[in-house]
């Protein structure tokens, strides 16, 4: 059948009418398959809802056991049916719990690969690519400026910066699901075992990452009487970007301000966000390796959502590639 | 290289005076000779290498990629070199490794390439580097770094690491030329502090420290002299053995600028003046106002129409070397005798000396003080007669008596978070005053400033601003500013001038939040034509 008419973007999301599903819907619908449980992509108050069993119960973190009537859980690798079409989940690479997502009917496969990235990443497991007929990518990052550098060297940086600036308290921006999680192994696989101090809202995820087997060493909350303000100087902080330009930063000494994110590659970004030291740490492709994804898994036509779709599309265009942009709304490409 | 560009990266984004001068201090320590001489003339902007037209840079991406596919990269980043840097990529299926070459070689090719090979040269340099170091060796061979860092900072990370006062870096610095290895050595404490053989050097100039509340009081006047501080530039003019040289009080090189006042400099010896636009007084013309010079400073080179429009001239305070003689030991009145004489045979259109300002008691003083007899004096110096010539600045041999500044109540209209100790703060304000447009009063934005209030009132105002914002545009944020509603503060600045850059067309200079007025409305704040009206006075009559 025509891969129209088997996915095709609603303003809801993007939906499946013989399945009767959306995939990540922006909306509350009776039936969401959720890739991952980035707040944009997984939305409470829908009906039913598939996922994998770790982005089930992340969403059960954020809203609450009430966040949807009834779930049910995706094993990575298995199909499932659902009306007249065939679903099965694969990882994504992106956080703990991603998937990509295909739908399959009358010989037509599609692969939704939600947000994917394909480095190396202590906290999930690692992206397989599927073979498809449609590869829908996200392309966040999708523009040739963006060559996300080894995150050993960024990594390195900020151990560099401690050492430098013994006096003040490194306070490093990132995002509560996965990114926090990713900065924290890293740092323990670069040999730091110092004490890391973190903002209440990552405390829930961070336990959860725990009891799921990822060891992230000594982690404590960063809360102190208003007088200990000193104890803070030469320690590492994580909290989510925002609480940075909040009053909760005035507690550390000094702070230097610094923002795990792909969009650090860019100087004026890091500049403009008066972040000091920036680390490039992605949990999307960067532009390479959007382009190696594609070339492996060779789609016949490659739709192109949130980001920016239209250096893709032209890549696409110049290698002789069917493609097209999505416009789906309500996701934030920002969000890294 | 590496070391080098990560360095730039952090000092681009570090705000803060002491932490730029750590990240440079601990560059200089660590890397080896001659890379952190380079990187020193990088940053400190004697570096000068072939440059490499933009255009030359664009033909090389164009080789490789989509042009197409460049110009969203170059829409969204802005800055060529940053894009270039970010989206180069090596020749597929050519395995060239990543080679971390050093700053020195870097520059020794830049030095030693023909003409014909700069093209090849700067495509294998890219193709060898990585990202950063990439972007670092674009914007050495495009010109200029742009990281907010004066070549006076530099020197202070110099004298941190190796335990000197900073004024002995400058006396140096005029003498020695990149990759300045024997500073380096004798900084380490592997060698001497070198020996200079080039004379017309600078050295570091005698400062005055403000006068404080009870300071007078415990002094005799007939042991000071007293002269008016005039509203130029500080500068040396040295002319030994044939070599002149005009310095700023920082040690920066500004000859270049001033060749007017270099050619006419046809006496031996080194003077310390004021520098200024207009005519001297021995030529009975009128001293132009700071903007006036302002259009002669901060150039590489200067047209005749300049020199002709904007004439510089120095006004005399003192005397550091008549001939090739050091007279800094002898006494202020020794020095001045000495002075007089030099500049009274010296070229009538360039060189006058500052006038003393006799008085008897420090209440005379502080009358003449508040009125001076010139719109171009900002205040009064004040100057021991026994005291000798000393590098730096100590309490007590001299004293600079400043006016009251000028003050007026204006509105906040924008704020934007601070960096580093107050990137949580609301704490640089944009404020203005009322006009008329149109038949209805509105508030036009005339200043900025980001201090003159102490901790305690930072958290008003940064409350308020949290409570009283209606507008967000990325960082910056517009407060309500209503006649009834809004946040009124006491503005101090040292001067005002006319300012086409400006939508209000005016300037402050020296802007401060001096008070909070809370006891005022907003319809209570000043008006453009409260400010236009100290323009009037100030200027030349």
């Amino acid at each position: 059948m025509k891969p129209e008419t088997l996915l095709y973007p609603t303003p809801k999301g993007l939906y499946c009418e013989k399945g009767g599903f959306y995939i990540d819907p922006v909306q509350p619908v009776e039936r969401a398959l959720i890739t991952h449980g980035h707040a944009d992509h997984a939305r409470s108050g829908h009906t039913h809802v598939m996922a994998t069993r770790e982005t089930l119960d992340i969403m059960r973190i954020r809203y609450g056991e009430a966040f949807c009537v009834d779930t049910q859980e995706a094993v990575l690798g298995a199909r499932t049916t659902i009306g007249d079409v065939t679903v099965s989940f694969h990882p994504a690479g992106h956080v703990l719990g991603s998937a990509q997502i295909a739908v399959e009917a009358n010989g037509t496969r599609i692969v939704v690969s939600g947000d994917y990235k394909r480095r190396r990443d202590p906290t999930c497991r690692g992206f397989e690519p599927v073979p498809c007929d449609v590869f829908i990518t996200e392309a966040t990052f999708g523009l040739p400026v963006f060559h996300h550098p080894d995150d050993k060297g960024e990594v390195a940086k900020l151990l560099t910066s401690l050492r430098q600036f013994p006096e003040r308290a490194h306070l490093v921006g990132a995002y509560a699901l996965g990114k926090a999680q990713r900065v924290i192994a890293l740092m323990r696989e670069a040999g730091y075992d110092e004490p890391i101090f973190i903002h209440g809202a990552l405390t829930k995820l961070c336990d959860y990452y725990e009891s799921e087997g990822i060891a992230l060493g000594d982690i404590r909350p960063a809360t102190l009487a208003p007088k200990e303000k000193q104890s803070f100087a030469g320690s590492v902080v994580i909290g989510p970007p925002s609480a940075f330009a909040d009053k909760w930063a005035r507690r550390f000494p000094d702070p230097v301000s610094i923002f795990a994110s792909g969009w650090m590659l860019v100087r004026q970004r890091a500049k403009q966000r008066g972040v000091e030291l920036p680390m490039i740490i992605s949990d999307h492709c960067d532009w390479p390796e959007l382009l190696d994804t594609i070339t492996e898994i060779k789609p016949g036509q490659v739709w192109v959502t949130h980001g920016r779709e239209e250096a893709l599309v032209r890549w696409c265009e110049l290698q002789r590639i069917a493609a097209r942009p999505l416009h789906l709304v309500g996701y934030d490409d920002e969000g890294e | 290289m590496r070391a080098f560009a990560e360095l730039l990266d952090r000092l681009v984004l570090t705000p803060q005076r002491n932490a730029k001068i750590t990240l440079m201090a601990d560059y200089f320590r660590k890397a080896p000779d001659p890379d952190r001489g380079y990187a020193l003339a990088a940053i400190a902007g004697t570096l000068t290498l072939k440059t490499v037209k933009p255009n030359i840079l664009r033909q090389l991406v164009l080789e490789r990629m989509d042009e197409v596919l460049f110009r969203y990269s170059y829409d969204y980043v802005g800055d060529l070199a940053e894009t270039i840097s970010l989206v180069w990529e090596k020749p597929k299926g050519e395995d060239i490794p990543p080679l971390d070459l050093s700053l020195g070689a870097v520059v020794h090719q830049l030095e030693t390439v023909g003409r014909a090979n700069v093209h090849g040269l700067v495509r294998n340099m890219l193709d060898q580097l990585e990202g950063s170091s990439r972007f670092a060796f674009l914007k050495l061979i495009t010109g200029g770094l742009r990281i907010g860092v004066s070549a006076r900072l530099v020197k202070q990370a110099l004298a941190d690491i190796g335990n000197v006062d900073v004024t002995e870096i400058e006396t140096l610095w005029h003498g020695l030329s990149p990759p300045y290895t024997s500073l380096f050595r004798w900084l380490d404490g592997s060698g001497e502090k070198p020996e200079l053989d080039m004379p017309a050097v600078f050295h570091a100039v005698m400062l005055a420290t403000p006068v404080g509340d009870n300071d007078l009081a415990a002094l005799d006047p007939a042991d000071f002299a007293a002269e008016w501080k005039w509203d130029g530039i500080r500068v040396q003019l040295a002319n030994v053995g044939g070599t002149r040289r005009l310095y700023s009080r920082s040690g920066d090189d500004i000859s270049g600028a001033f060749p007017d006042i270099l050619e006419a400099a046809d006496f031996e010896g080194i003077i310390d003046g004021e520098l200024l636009v207009g005519g001297t007084l021995r030529s009975n013309s009128a001293t132009r106002t700071f903007s006036d010079l302002q259009q002669r400073l901060n150039r590489k080179t200067v047209t005749r129409k300049m020199l002709e429009d904007y004439p510089a001239f120095i006004r005399g305070y003192d005397l550091l070397f008549s001939g090739r003689r050091d007279i800094r030991p002898e006494t202020f009145v020794t020095r001045r005798a000495a002075l007089s004489e030099l500049i009274e045979k010296a070229a009538l259109s360039h060189f006058d000396l500052s006038p003393l300002v006799p008085f008897s008691s420090w209440e005379e003083l502080d009358r003449l003080r508040a009125d001076p007899p010139d719109p171009v004096i900002e205040g009064i110096m004040l100057k021991r007669l026994d005291s000798p010539y000393t590098s730096g600045r100590s309490k007590g041999p001299w004293f600079k008596w400043k006016r009251e500044p000028y003050n007026v109540d204006a509105v906040l209209m924008y704020a934007q978070r601070g960096h580093g100790k107050r990137s949580s703060y609301y704490s640089d304000f944009t404020f203005g005053v009322w006009t008329e447009v149109e038949g209805k009063d509105v508030l036009v934005p005339v200043g900025k400033a980001y201090f003159g209030f102490t901790d305690a009132e930072l958290e008003v105002l940064d409350r308020y601003v949290r409570n009283n914002t209606i507008e967000r545009f990325g960082p910056v944020r517009s407060i309500r500013a209503e006649p009834d509603h809004g946040f009124v503060v006491e503005v101090a600045f040292e001067g005002i001038n006319f300012s086409s850059r400006h939508k209000s067309g005016v300037a402050m200079r020296f802007p401060r939040i001096s008070r909070l007025r809370t006891d005022k409305l907003p319809r209570d704040a000043d008006r453009l034509e409260t400010l236009l009206a100290m323009i009037g006075t100030a200027e030349t009559p």
